[in-house]
């Protein structure tokens, strides 16, 4: 549905689904140069489940205009503005990456719209190399490379997708494509600067970690680092995934967010 | 900091796709030679029916031997995905369906496979789909044949038969800035000598029958998309960007940004065509496929030596090849295909019909039959085989003379080779 977020006309996908007050919801934040579509396989299970689905594309991603949001508060601040276009009171938030930190964001300042929060990919701190910021600042196709490589376990780099007839990395790079120039070092740069994970100790609500034992984007010991911070917490490592945890192992995935949710 | 390197083009070819059989650990890939797959429950069932879930439900749909076949040939050609058909026609048919219904218009190369020829000027018009044909090396001709109804821009990267070289990047310039895409048909160069979408082009398939298999045992097609195409911003392609009660109004390309193509390609185009490739002939495909770029190095090896001597045979009149300096496409070959312009070559023997007759019936190495692509080498004439249903000014219009004999370039010993057509060039000239 397009909704009118903060002034401005915006994409959230719902599996052409309207809301329903009476059920609830559950909101997937994307990683950054991603959008929607990268939680088709865990999105779609859950809008024909007795759930309200709300999977934005992020400002500048997707099917949202621009700009892209330079912080990660003011992502999260966006996706309370998504939530009421959309008449959502409360939601669970499940995030991937850069979409994970914004869902530890909506935890520490919005409490009560948020029910639950499932974090995947995360590592907070989520420093990114300098080299990489600088290939991303100049646009240069050496990052998409790079985080098309680094997104995937050496496994994954050589197929077998669970999705029929898809290429992982070619499917994951053509998306990274598809976004316009310099969101990738906005996106990139909000994540290298968030310093928001101190605050994770205050989170009441309960969440769920979903970490990669390949994962060379948000390596699992960081990930591991971060979880004694964050109280309430449960956490599932998927052997053998890498970064692109929905991708490599969508139905792990998937059987992890129902049992939590 | 150095950027990493994903697996190159040899190992790709061996290797992807596929993972060890987790049951068995099997290292070839196995043929699951089944009908249908059994749910884990009915919840697992019906998420399998509603794409919540990944995974295979009934092999006309998909399989997992064609399904490892898929992800190989668009690993090798650069693209997101691919579906495996039961011929490379069947895969052509495959993506006409999924753009178009009738009423709508395509424009197309007039050097064209005469499969394919026969799909578009005889076929298609039955089910409300026209099609006008213009030369390949006039890259205007596809600008100005564009109506408001064309919705795709088709040629082969290799003209059939006489190898004109399809300017990718400037047709594909012409379809973009009309909002459409092009398709190519690659089969002729393989992704080992050409990799259509870093060229531009959008689709593309191969008869599978041909280079990919080379052995000669297996007939099928593979579609691939190279997710580049942004469907929802040409504005015409409503089957893809509008819902489909056919699929609980399923809108594909919000459901995938980058694969909506594939989507309803094989959610309506296998489900409701059925053209599917069996799991035996995609692992048969596969095993041709794991040794391309060995095979590719050869037939091409074999196609130059072969060519110099024919350019040099009195009894010889002309020879198609785009190496050869006098070829109308020499410079674009070079620029397009530096590895080699393929194992597929025609030359006119002097004396005509009657010639070409005695030249056929006399080789021994070389097999006639209306095939190309093999690890053995063949050789057709054209005008009473595979273009026989063109009238002379549409043969000529082709390329294509009496005296025409077409030839693909296998993998034997040169000098076999030579020996036998330079025997059967002998036998030709007698009267």
């Amino acid at each position: 549905m397009e909704l009118q977020i903060q002034g401005k006309r915006a994409y959230v996908y719902t599996a052409g689904h309207a809301i329903d007050p009476a059920l609830p919801a559950v909101a997937f934040i994307h990683g950054g140069e991603q959008d929607h579509s990268a939680w088709a396989l865990q999105s779609r299970y859950f809008a024909y489940h007795r759930y309200n689905v709300l999977a934005p594309d992020l400002p500048g991603h997707g099917r949202s205009p621009g700009p892209a949001l330079a912080s990660i508060a003011a992502m999260a601040g966006w996706v309370i503005g998504a939530m009421d276009g959309a008449g959502v009171k409360q939601a669970a938030i499940v995030g991937h990456s850069m979409g994970s930190l914004v869902a530890l964001e909506l935890a520490v300042r919005y409490p009560s719209r948020v029910a639950k929060i499932a974090l995947l990919g995360i590592s907070a701190p989520m420093p990114v190399a300098e080299p990489l910021l600088d290939a991303a600042r100049a646009d240069d196709h050496a990052a998409l490379d790079m985080i098309n490589v680094w997104s995937f376990s050496s496994r994954a780099q050589i197929g077998g997708n669970t999705a029929p007839g898809l290429w992982m990395l070619g499917m994951n790079l053509r998306l990274l494509e598809r976004q316009a120039p310099g969101v990738l070092y906005v996106d990139f740069k909000a994540c290298h600067d968030y310093v928001g994970a101190d605050a994770a100790a205050s989170i009441q609500c309960s969440a769920l970690v979903i970490a990669g034992s390949r994962d060379q984007m948000t390596p699992p010991r960081a990930t591991h680092e971060f979880v004694k911070r964050l109280p309430h917490a449960q956490t599932v490592t998927l052997e053998g995934s890498g970064h692109a945890l929905m991708a490599e192992q969508p139905d792990a995935v998937l059987d992890a967010l129902i049992g939590f949710l | 900091m150095a950027v990493p390197k994903s697996f190159q083009f040899d190992t790709l070819s061996l290797h992807a796709g596929q993972q060890p059989d987790p049951l068995y650990g099997a290292r070839a890939t196995p043929i699951y030679q089944t009908t249908s797959f059994v749910f884990k429950d009915t919840d697992h069932a019906a998420a399998l029916f509603n794409m919540e879930r990944a995974g295979h439900v009934y092999s006309r749909i998909s399989n997992p031997t064609c399904a490892v076949l898929e992800e190989r040939v668009a690993a090798l050609e650069g693209g997101i995905g691919a579906i495996a058909a039961a011929s490379g026609q069947a895969a052509l048919h495959l993506a006409i369906a999924t753009l178009m219904g009738a009423g709508s218009h395509i424009v197309a190369s007039r050097s064209l496979y005469g499969g394919s020829h026969n799909l578009l000027h005889y076929t298609l018009p039955r089910f409300g789909i026209a099609t006008t044909f213009v030369d390949p090396r006039e890259v205007d001709a596809f600008r100005t044949a564009i109506r408001p109804n064309t919705r795709l821009i088709f040629g082969e990267t290799l003209g059939n038969p006489g190898l004109d070289v399809l300017d990718v990047p400037r047709v594909a310039a012409v379809a973009h800035d009309a909002g459409l895409p092009l398709l190519v048909d690659s089969t002729f160069t393989t992704p080992y000598l050409m990799r259509p979408f870093e060229l531009g082009a959008d689709l593309l398939y191969h008869s599978a029958t041909k280079f990919l298999g080379g052995h000669g045992v297996a007939i099928g097609g593979v579609l691939v998309d190279s997710g580049k195409f942004d469907w929802e911003a040409s504005g015409k392609f409503p089957p893809l960007s509008e819902p489909y009660d056919g699929f609980h109004g399923m809108v594909f390309d919000e459901e995938s940004t980058v694969a909506a193509f594939l989507l309803r390609a094989r959610r309506e185009g296998l489900r409701d065509f059925g053209a599917c490739m069996s799991p035996t002939n995609a692992f048969h495909i596969l095993q041709g496929i794991e040794t391309l770029p060995l095979r590719m190095q050869r037939h091409i090896e074999n196609t130059r030596k072969i060519v110099a001597f024919l350019a040099g045979h009195a009894a010889v009149e002309s020879v198609i090849y785009p190496e050869l300096p006098d070829h109308p496409d020499h410079a674009l070959a070079h620029k397009l295909l530096p590895k080699g312009c393929g194992a597929v070559f025609s030359f006119a023997v002097r004396g005509g019909r009657p010639a070409g007759r005695r030249f056929i019936d006399t080789l021994h190495v070389f097999s006639h039959l209306a095939n190309v692509g093999d690890a053995k080498s063949l050789v057709i004439h054209p005008a009473s085989t595979t273009h026989y249903r063109m009238d002379e000014a549409a043969l000529r219009a082709t390329g294509i003379g009496e005296g025409t004999i077409r030839l693909s370039i296998g993998l034997e010993d040169a000098d076999d080779l030579i020996e036998d057509l330079s025997r059967a060039l002998h036998a030709s000239q007698k009267a």
